[in-house]
């Protein structure tokens, strides 16, 4: 009797599977044909309420200042200008940007709280968007500092930084005493986007006062807060009265404000850090392109998996941006730092124009443009490779 | 030449907080414990004694403060690792990471209730941690820059070794401890009392690695509140141990010389060897040590017998 029992209810169960089966083939079609509907009824844009936005950091943004920091002030400018809510804006922080895992799971759990956008902030994270972007056509994926894009749902963003640079230059140049000006740069000659920034800050020391040379020290590490400060302290030693820097923390300015010289500050307005010291600072002001980015989604100027463009910004778009110069700066500093603002803002001239011969330290020419600013692994003539 | 000489000064602020670490850790090891939590002492102690004196605008409070810190942080491995036996390396790498866990949260908290979104220390505390300024002496050529130009981090650093020095090599308590370090077993039949010394010991330590952390925080960091500010100086110091022979007077030398290792790259001429290279030398110098003393043998080699084994009494 059990025996018949037990053969019934396994037949009643396989009966089941067999109906589960059935229905559950029958609904797949009919959910995606829904979801596609859904897709080409949006048509043109995604309404703005229906945005989720994903922002992968390599830092905390609570930190204060430096890096993360200020690219979590755009994502806030962006939140505040377009009124997304809070829960439309999920954010993963402290992801190692060379551990491939942390950062695929970031990403996934992006995606699997709805996001349509995510910002990947760092050089590290171009590959997992690259692979991520073709699993998920329907996903926006935009990559900061890199040089990879595929035209529909994965673009790049970064800007002419080297704009501004070659403004805090002339603040540099103009304020000098010992016509000794340190740089502390993350990494060496071959990383083109710290060189094509050390060249445009000599260039603007250069245009005001031909006789400084520019001492760049190198640390060898993205964020290495000893090794800044001890950068920054040995340039002071060799007799540099302005430092200048490439790398995260205020440290070097912190250096010059316990040696009495002066600097320039980056990623965020160092005064509030140094304020004894700081010149200006050049500022990356991340929450236009954030802004843009996201408006251009909710317009449907770019259809995610259908059309995206890449994103180059200068001081024109508001991206790069000079802080206001500090009482500190030598007299007259306001005036040239406008008059070379004009020129660049009008379009009248640009540091790398693409046509312009440029010297470099060993005596050969280059011609370069801007938007190459990676194959700028060569330094200005007045720039002296210090250590 | 008197590039040279600021290189020098470099070098002496570059090792002190490495010498704090390797004077704790020394003391630790001396009681056989091998405590991995260095790291974390002293990120416990850098937080404490930052926001002490950003919070009282005293310098004498942050330093008591980051030396409480660092005491408490090492009573938790103490009474893991000497009370309940648990496995030190455990028990040292879980201190390290809770420590620096513990640190950056503090420290991004204190940032958000801040009204400037930074941290910045009180213009007293900044006064009292600049160069020491001795009439006549430091105002001398060349020996006024060497020795009489440092902060107060520096001397109490090279006082906290020279003392622990003299208690470990010069006292008859000192004796006891080592025997402790060699043969727990051995001590305790000699009615010595093993677990009060290795307290003692565990705490003392603890404490100056606390110190160590505050000089990471506060002088390094330029008196802004940075996260991670101790970066892995826990670590090396570690491994100084073994440079400075379970020697606290070695260990003022190991540490400066471990500071120069880590300043030379931004002193010398560049061109002729990679940058990378430098960053290499302070752990290329620990395995040649490594290697040197485990040629010499045990002959002038203080490595404790007992490093790393927990002592239970009835296993006797």
């Amino acid at each position: 009797m059990k025996k018949l029992i037990s053969a019934a209810l396994a037949l009643a169960m396989a009966a089941m599977c067999f109906v589960g089966c059935g229905s559950s083939a029958s609904s797949a079609p009919a959910s995606s044909e829904a979801g596609s509907q859904a897709a080409s009824a949006e048509g043109a844009g995604v309404p703005a309420e229906d945005i989720k936005v994903g922002v992968i950091h390599i830092g905390d943004p609570a930190a204060g200042s430096g890096y993360s920091y200020a690219h979590d002030q755009g994502i806030v400018a962006m939140q505040q200008t377009l009124g997304l809510s809070d829960s439309q804006i999920i954010r993963k922080n402290n992801i190692s940007d060379s551990d491939t895992t942390a950062i695929e799971n970031a990403m996934m759990e992006c995606i699997e709280e709805g996001c349509n956008i995510i910002f990947a902030t760092s050089w590290g994270y171009m590959d997992t968007c690259e692979k991520l972007a073709e699993e998920y056509p329907d996903v926006l994926f935009c990559h900061g500092t890199g040089y990879k894009s595929n035209g529909t749902n994965f673009n790049n963003y970064f800007g002419r930084i080297y704009q501004s640079r070659y403004l805090s230059g002339v603040a540099a140049g103009l304020k000098t005493e010992s016509n000794m000006i340190g740089y502390v740069g993350a990494m060496g000659q071959e990383n083109g986007e710290v060189t094509s920034g050390i060249d445009a800050f000599a260039m603007g020391v250069e245009s005001v006062n031909p006789d400084a040379k520019v001492y760049v020290k190198i640390t060898n590490s993205w964020y290495d807060p000893e090794g800044e400060s001890q950068a920054a302290k040995a340039l002071i030693d060799m007799g540099c009265d302005v430092i200048g820097q490439h790398c995260d923390t205020p440290n070097p300015q912190l250096e010059a404000e316990k040696a009495g010289v002066w600097g320039v500050g980056y990623n965020s307005d160092m005064t509030k850090d140094a304020p004894g010291a700081v010149l200006c600072s050049v500022e990356w002001n991340w929450g236009a392109f954030y802004t843009q980015a996201v408006q251009n989604v909710i317009d449907g100027t770019w259809v995610i998996g259908e059309h995206v463009d890449n994103y180059f910004g200068d001081m024109a778009d508001g991206l790069v941006v000079l802080s206001d110069l500090s009482d500190l700066c030598a007299d007259g500093t306001a005036d040239a730092v406008q008059a070379a603002e004009d020129k660049i803002l009008s379009g009248e001239w640009d540091v790398f124009d693409g046509k312009t011969e440029i010297e470099d330290n060993a005596g050969e020419m280059h011609t370069v443009e801007g938007a190459d600013y990676g194959s700028i692994n060569w330094y200005y003539r007045n720039v002296v490779q210090a250590g | 030449m008197s590039l040279f000489l600021k290189f020098l000064v470099a070098a002496v602020a570059a090792g002190t907080p490495l010498l704090f670490g390797t004077v704790g850790e020394i003391l630790n090891e001396k009681v056989g414990h091998l405590n991995l939590g260095v790291e974390g002492m002293m990120a416990l102690g850098a937080c404490a004694g930052f926001m002490t004196a950003y919070l009282t605008d005293s310098l004498a409070l942050a330093l008591l403060a980051s030396f409480a810190a660092g005491v408490l942080a090492s009573l938790i491995y103490a009474v893991l690792t000497v009370t309940f036996l648990a496995n030190q390396n455990v028990a040292g790498l879980t201190l390290t990471i809770f420590g620096t866990g513990l640190s950056n949260f503090i420290g991004v908290y204190m940032i958000s209730r801040s009204a400037e979104g930074t941290l910045k220390l009180p213009a007293k505390v900044t006064a009292s941690l600049a160069a020491v300024h001795i009439p006549g002496l430091s105002d001398a050529p060349v020996v006024g820059e060497l020795l009489f130009s440092y902060n107060v981090f520096v001397y109490l650093g090279v006082a906290v070794a020279l003392a622990a020095g003299w208690y470990l090599y010069g006292t008859k308590t000192g004796l006891n401890v080592q025997a402790i370090g060699e043969n727990p077993g051995a001590a305790d039949a000699a009615s010595i009392p093993v677990n009060k010394f290795k307290y003692i010991n565990l705490l003392l330590g603890g404490g100056i690695c606390g110190i160590g952390g505050a000089y990471c925080s506060m002088i390094i960091n330029g008196g802004v509140w940075l996260s991670d500010s101790v970066g892995g100086l826990g670590w090396i110091a570690v491994a100084l141990v073994i440079f400075a022979a379970w020697k606290p007077q070695l260990a003022i030398l190991g540490s400066f010389v471990f500071g120069g290792l880590r300043v030379l790259k931004y002193y010398v001429p560049t061109g002729a060897v990679p940058i990378a290279f430098f960053d290499m030398l302070p752990f290329l110098m620990t395995a040649l040590v490594l290697i040197v003393t485990s040629m010499r043998g045990s002959k002038g080699s203080h490595i404790p017998a007992s490093l790393g084994v927990n002592y239970f009494r009835e296993d006797r």
